[in-house]
């Protein structure tokens, strides 16, 4: 009973839109049924009337094709979920997650203390130190990524550089860290920063080799001289390759925050689940792993939308 | 009159893994002011290699190229090149697009208003004024060469240099662009070389036909001076036996003289 209840709300914990799709699904229905039975006398206005209604079917089909496999997989989760939870038996299920989760976004950012504050905070914290690592590596990682891209001596100097560090965990990177920088906060921050520098690097560089020659002969007859040509030739032409980078850096940071932080204590998302590991409150585990991977979902659909806007080629 | 373009002895020879490749030899040839050139051959004869050596983005093995009495030593905006693929910047507008070029050559003297005023005047030429802001995504491939035509005319060259421009385009596209160019030429005097390989193209523009022998080591094989009245009308001249005749002499260099071995 509780897992049918729960199917709906944590459907639209996952995913905001899909409640509100599912309202304007209502309103396009009725506004067909209102069309149906709108007293047609003439010919033409018939025709017309079974056109839309053909359309409106045909959306309405579209509609439920977009809808209904996705909310089956939530469905089908819920209900491993569940069953997981009464085999198991001290696994928290659909219902009793739902119910912590009320209560703990309820007061999402108090404070009691430095080891005791809201789920809030900490996500905050864990954005903070993955905002801070990658802004580092992309004011070095991005320039880096220029000069591999344009001098061919540097690729080749850097290339055995970076094939032998890129596969290295991050968290491997830790304790050189806290030996540099004697406290956790910046520790963590820096695994972040080693995790995001190597995306952007190679996917900076390679833009800028694959910038079309045509732009650069366009260039040349033009006599631009360099600062325009890096402004208005090379930057908007290698920007999509960039935003990729980035896009796969954040990824990858938002994955290592969370082992880092585990490690390392002090706020964060990731310590906060070590906490309530120790506290046993395994629904709040639980809510985290969603709180996680709604976070991830988001930025990586935020980044999605700004490389499309910057992405001129296929359009 | 003195020749606003010369070229003496050109060759060229690019490196490869299979050792030197001649692309052209011996090329001897001298454009006036306001005269309209076309580069005609089979595919693989050299000449976009010989429009790029008078753009100046390759250098020549041997030989000099002269423009306006000087060696030619690089590209710049005295050589304006509208390139088969339009190259237009995707993320400028067509106005910022040939803004470009415009305030590159006229910007240290010439303020603000007037630049717009000569990019203005550009588009209004090609008839693309309505697209001033748009994106080079936003318009047909033919307006996006109009555009580029706009960019390269604006900048005022000494010379024009067209490297197959119309060829990416449909038959109909083709054609109006081309009475377009005659008509801007015919106004505007301009100097231009245009590699072609449509032989209707070359006589319906040109003053003079450069044909070219087949490649590797292409040189000149042949020049036909076009002697048509301008304005030229096409539905005029399709009557018109010297247009036959000019066109003739072409193919019969191409299909006759230089017809490509297991082509």
């Amino acid at each position: 009973m509780s897992t049918v209840l729960a199917l709906k709300p944590v459907a639209a914990l996952i995913n905001p839109a899909v409640a509100d799709v599912a309202v304007s699904d209502h309103a396009a229905s009725a506004q067909v049924a209102v069309a149906l039975a709108d007293p047609a006398e003439t010919t033409p206005a018939v025709v017309a009337l079974e056109a839309r209604s053909g359309r409106g079917s045909e959306r309405l089909r579209d509609f439920l094709m977009a809808v209904i496999p996705p909310l089956l997989g939530l469905a089908l989760m819920t209900g491993l979920w569940s069953m997981v939870a009464t085999m198991t038996g001290n696994i928290p299920g659909p219902g009793k997650t739902w119910d912590a989760a009320l209560k703990l976004f309820a007061d999402p950012f108090y404070r009691n203390g430095p080891n005791d504050q809201g789920v809030g905070w900490n996500v905050l914290a864990s954005l903070q130190r993955v905002g801070i690592g990658f802004g580092f590596a992309a004011a070095i990682g991005i320039p880096m990524g220029f000069m591999l891209g344009r001098f061919s001596f540097m690729s080749r100097m850097f290339d055995p550089i970076i094939s032998l560090l890129r596969p290295v965990s991050p968290l491997a990177w830790l304790p050189i860290g806290l030996l540099v920088f004697k406290r956790a906060d910046p520790a963590a921050t820096w695994t972040i920063f080693i995790c995001s520098i190597w995306p952007m690097i190679l996917n900076t560089a390679q833009g800028v080799q694959r910038v079309p020659q045509d732009y650069l002969n366009v260039a040349r007859v033009l006599g631009l001289p360099e600062a325009k040509v890096i402004t208005k030739i090379l930057f908007p032409a290698v920007l999509p390759y960039m935003l990729t980078g980035i896009r796969l850096s954040i990824g990858t940071a938002w994955l290592v925050i969370v082992a880092a932080e585990m490690l390392t204590g002090g706020v964060g998302i990731g310590f906060w689940v070590w906490d309530e590991w120790n506290n046993l409150k395994v629904e709040h585990i639980v809510i985290a792993i969603f709180v996680i991977g709604i976070v991830g979902f988001a930025l990586e659909q935020m980044l999605l939308l700004l490389a499309r806007r910057f992405t001129y080629e296929n359009r | 009159m003195k020749p606003l373009v010369k070229i003496e002895n050109i060759g060229q020879t690019f490196d490869t893994k299979s050792g030197k490749f001649t692309a052209l030899r011996d090329i001897n040839l001298d454009i006036s002011q306001g005269e309209v050139v076309s580069l005609i051959g089979h595919s693989g004869c050299g000449k976009s290699t010989l429009l790029n050596l008078i753009a100046g983005l390759t250098l020549p093995s041997s030989g000099v190229l002269l423009c306006a009495d000087r060696e030619i030593p690089g590209p710049g905006p005295e050589r304006a090149v509208v390139f088969q693929n339009h190259s237009l910047l995707p993320w400028m507008t067509c106005f910022g697009n040939v803004m470009l070029g415009v305030e590159q050559v006229f910007g240290r003297k010439e303020g603000k208003v007037k630049l717009r005023a000569r990019v203005e005047a550009a588009l209004e030429m090609v008839h693309m004024a309505h697209a001033t802001h748009k994106y080079p995504h936003e318009i047909s491939g033919g307006m996006k060469q109009r555009i580029g035509i706009a960019r390269a005319f604006a900048m005022e060259p000494k010379i024009l240099l067209m490297d197959e421009p119309f060829g990416a385009l449909d038959a109909l596209t083709r054609a109006s662009l081309q009475d377009e160019m005659n008509g801007v030429m015919t106004k505007t005097g301009a100097t231009v070389v245009m590699v072609t390989h449509d032989v209707d193209e070359a006589v319906l523009l040109s003053d003079r036909i450069v044909m070219m022998t087949n490649g590797p080591a292409a040189t000149i094989g042949e020049i036909l001076s076009v002697e048509l009245e301008r304005p030229r009308d096409r539905l005029v001249l399709a009557h018109d036996p010297k247009f036959a005749e000019y066109r003739a002499a072409v193919f019969e260099f191409l299909y006759r003289k230089q017809m490509k071995k297991a082509a």
